[in-house]
């Protein structure tokens, strides 16, 4: 079957089952959208190329399939740029198409021309430039793996227009054909490791679980949760990982790091063994590295081998897949007597007990010497640290100043338990991130590691269309939603019913907060302002529903209005109180131990 | 001086790479914003038309030797690794000068190459050019000696290296990602 460049990269995406694609044509990738108009594959016209890449990266994040993204060559494919960097940092899956220009005019200053490759090399795991019509399913599928096994991350492919209008002879590679003789993902972990993991682990006293993103992209959830409900070890989820282990569950104690809660923070701090799976010791979570879990031992299990020892010697380093390795690890807990029992199981509302109590380990063997019990103490300490440093806001009835914290928590309690939630970057993620209760997998859909603002609308309109059957919410703040708001023109006309909630402060509220308590009060072009734009005309004119909300006691009418829209996107306006700061907090730089909380924790008073 | 620093500052690495274009400014590209030092950098085909040779030497103070490997080895079209302890491995580099050698000097220089074994490849009325191959501290010694008579021009290729032979234990270890025996990283 003789076929032209642009007719064989559309059907080797179908070949991919690429069910949905986000993009917006321009003249190097013109060919190629041609075949689109005979292809099943749905495309979604964007309004600027970076909502393409956020939307697929949405879609990665609660589908775990890889988001693909196309632009067309020069500014199309440098608005991408973003995006991928973005995904980059967050391992995220996302395949990304740019059309380049003629063969004959690359280097020559072309009209939009762009290296993007080069551009890019840096941030995509890899890139290709095709430069024959005959690789082009042999690169597409090569993308692709390279995409989704091993660490996901981003790749790119570049199509000089000249390619894509050239004829091949059509085929499919097979999994040996893929032509990667440098890329052999590492899967299951060293068995020798994982027994001296398993005997660290019972002879630990504080331990603490640090899982990260790593479990959610190697779905590893379950797996996750057998080995703290069968050895009673709490866990701490972070940014990327929240939802990985359920907040209700008794053994849970949240988000550490740089907003993370007391005791998630202190419990890393004080504990005698870290058991860090698919997370990375980020400089948001460990503060000043030198101070960071002075006492602690450290296994260490990650797929990419690089990010052993890279920030915190590790006692024992296991290259692998999250679930395996996990898996692996309860195997040698069963060999040493730890076994699994029903009875463990707590979650969402069990009772604390009937998570730690479990079933009594067999006699003579290593586990009998470790009763569930041993950790005891160390619950009894965490319990009361909980009981001590809880999050705390201050939402006072009628017409005074509207809580963010508050916003969140109603909105929680008025959606559905498995509803996935956006955020943006700023005071307003954290806000969601700690007052959210993430009690499933791939709920939560943020920027963790490159912190991009304006991903919150794009990546929720993706995840909606990954997860058509779940409600989605964006949490956003003014800032971010002045990045990438005419996205939403892009989920009306598709009818793509998401609902942005933003957290409008009227500030760069998260800005302002380091100038207020960084800067001495001299908060230097931060002031966004309440009213300009009309975030409600705004939001109509783009065809949604627009709702604003003042007082606290208009909340729950608000959201239950956009709760019950369902053919078109909804933003609603909640005027929040610009005063209100996140905490707890660790100064960029210092130490855990110098956790801020807050002030009225102390005897201070709040604003 | 020696501009390798000293013998426990560099390090070795011979990296097989496929023979695709952008390789190398993958590679460089890796070292620049990874903020790792490089001593030198060679590339060459390799006995495989399909893969070539990078040998570079690395600073290892600017980052662990072990990081340095690892996150090279994530980079897709690198096919394996060996890292060469230079205690370990016989190093040799190329050197080609341009030395000033008028009527007084020349003779002198032409004994200086003779001593150090080197190869005149060139002569001109008031220069010589002249060639050099041996060990890199062998090299930095040659380039002290002849300064001394006026350097025109100069360049030295970097390092290449293989392991010593005669002890097993001598051995250039695979770092990682040797086709059979290690997998790597995705
Ligand atoms: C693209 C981009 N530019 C700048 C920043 C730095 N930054 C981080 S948070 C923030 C303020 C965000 O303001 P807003 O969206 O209103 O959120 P708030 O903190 O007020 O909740 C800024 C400017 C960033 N993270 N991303
Ligand atoms: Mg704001």
């Amino acid at each position: 079957m003789e076929l032209t460049g642009a007719q064989a990269l559309i059907k080797s995406l179908e070949m991919q089952h690429v069910e949905v694609m986000f993009g917006l044509p321009g003249g190097a990738i013109l060919p190629v959208y041609d075949p689109i108009l005979d292809s099943s594959i749905r495309h979604i016209l964007v309004r600027h190329e970076q909502g393409a890449g956020h939307m697929a990266q949405g879609y990665a994040q609660v589908t775990g399939r890889p988001g693909v993204a196309m632009a067309t060559s020069g500014p199309g494919a440098t608005n991408v740029v973003t995006p991928l960097a973005d995904a980059y940092m967050d391992s995220t899956p996302l395949v990304a198409i740019t059309g380049q220009v003629a063969t004959a005019a690359i280097g020559t200053d072309a009209f939009q021309e762009s290296d993007i490759t080069g551009i890019t090399m840096g941030i995509t795991k890899h890139n290709w430039l095709i430069t024959d019509v005959d690789d082009i399913p042999r690169v597409v599928a090569e993308a692709f793996h390279v995409a989704t096994t091993g660490r996901p991350g981003p790749v790119l492919i570049d199509i000089p227009k000249d390619i894509a209008q050239s004829t091949m002879t059509w085929y499919w590679p097979a999994p040996a054909d893929l032509d990667l003789p440098g890329y052999r993902p590492v899967t299951e972990g060293d068995p020798a490791l994982v027994m001296e993991a398993a005997e660290l682990l019972l002879a630990a006293e504080r331990p603490v679980i640090y899982a990260g993103g790593g479990i959610l992209k190697a779905r590893a959830a379950d797996a996750l949760r057998e080995l703290a409900e069968r050895t009673g070890i709490p866990v701490v989820t972070t940014l990327m990982a929240r939802g990985c282990f359920p907040d209700s569950h008794p053994l849970c104690l949240g988000m550490p790091g740089m907003h993370g809660n007391y005791t998630a923070v202190t419990a890393m701090q004080k504990s005698d063994l870290l058991i860090a799976l698919g997370s990375r010791f980020d400089d948001r979570v460990t503060g000043k590295v030198s101070a960071f879990a002075p006492g602690a031992k450290v296994i260490h299990v990650d797929i990419d081998p690089a990010e052993h020892n890279k920030v915190r010697a590790a006692d024992v380093a296991i290259a692998g897949d999250c679930r395996l390795v996990v898996e692996e690890l309860l195997l040698a807990l069963e060999a040493r007597g730890l076994s699994h029992s029903e009875a463990t199981r707590g979650g969402r509302g069990g009772s604390p007990s009937d998570a730690v109590a479990g079933a009594p380990a067999a006699p003579g063997t290593m586990a009998e010497r470790y009763p569930r019990e041993r950790l005891a103490p160390w619950r009894a300490q965490l319990g009361a640290w909980q009981e001590r440093y809880p999050l705390v806001y201050d939402q006072q009835p009628g017409p005074g100043p509207l809580k963010p914290q508050f916003v969140i928590e109603c909105l929680r309690d008025q959606t559905p338990e498995d509803t996935i939630v956006a955020s943006g970057v700023g005071q307003h993620q954290m806000f969601a991130s700690q007052w959210w209760q993430f009690d499933h997998p791939y709920t939560w859909v943020n920027s963790g590691g490159l912190g991009t603002m304006g991903f919150a609308v794009p990546s929720a309109i993706g995840a909606k269309v990954g997860r058509p059957d779940k409600m989605v919410w964006a949490v956003d703040g003014d800032g971010c939603f002045q990045m990438t708001a005419q996205e939403l023109v892009t989920a009306s006309s598709e009818r793509i019913p998401v609902k942005i909630a933003i957290l409008n402060n009227a500030y760069l509220g998260m800005v302002r907060q380091w100038q207020e308590m960084f800067y001495e009060e001299r908060y230097s072009e931060v002031y966004l302002s309440p009213d300009l734009p009309d975030y409600v005309g705004w939001a109509e004119s783009m065809g949604c529903v627009g709702i604003r909300v003042e007082s606290p006691d208009d909340v729950a009418t608000a959201i239950d209005k956009a709760n019950s829209v369902d053919d078109r996107p909804v933003v609603v306006d909640f005027r929040t109180d610009a005063f209100e700061k996140v905490f707890p907090m660790v100064a960029a730089g210092s130490s855990n131990d110098d956790i801020i909380v807050d002030p009225s924790l102390i005897g201070g008073s709040r604003p | 001086m020696n501009m390798y620093g000293t013998d426990q500052r560099h390090h070795i690495l011979t990296v097989l790479v496929e023979n695709k274009s952008g390789v190398l400014a993958r590679v460089a590209s890796l070292f620049s914003r990874r903020g790792y030092n490089i001593f030198s950098l060679a590339v060459a085909p390799s006995d495989n038309p399909r893969f070539s040779r990078i040998t570079i030497v690395v600073d290892v103070e600017s980052a662990p030797l072990d990081q340095i490997v690892k996150q090279l080895d994530k980079l897709i079209p690198v096919v394996s690794i060996t890292e060469l302890d230079p205690a370990h491995s016989r190093e040799r580099e190329l050197l080609l000068a341009t030395v000033e050698a008028g009527p007084e000097s020349r003779g002198q220089v032409i004994q200086l190459v003779g001593v150090f074994e080197g190869k005149i490849v060139d002569v001109g009325p008031a220069h010589l050019t002249v060639m050099l191959a041996g060990a890199p501290t062998k090299l930095d010694d040659f380039e002290d000696l002849i300064r001394g008579y006026g350097i025109v021009e100069m360049q030295r290729t970097g390092r290449v290296a293989l392991p010593m032979l005669d002890r097993a234990d001598h051995r250039g270890q695979p770092a990682t990602g040797t086709a059979d025996t290690t997998e790597k990283a995705g």
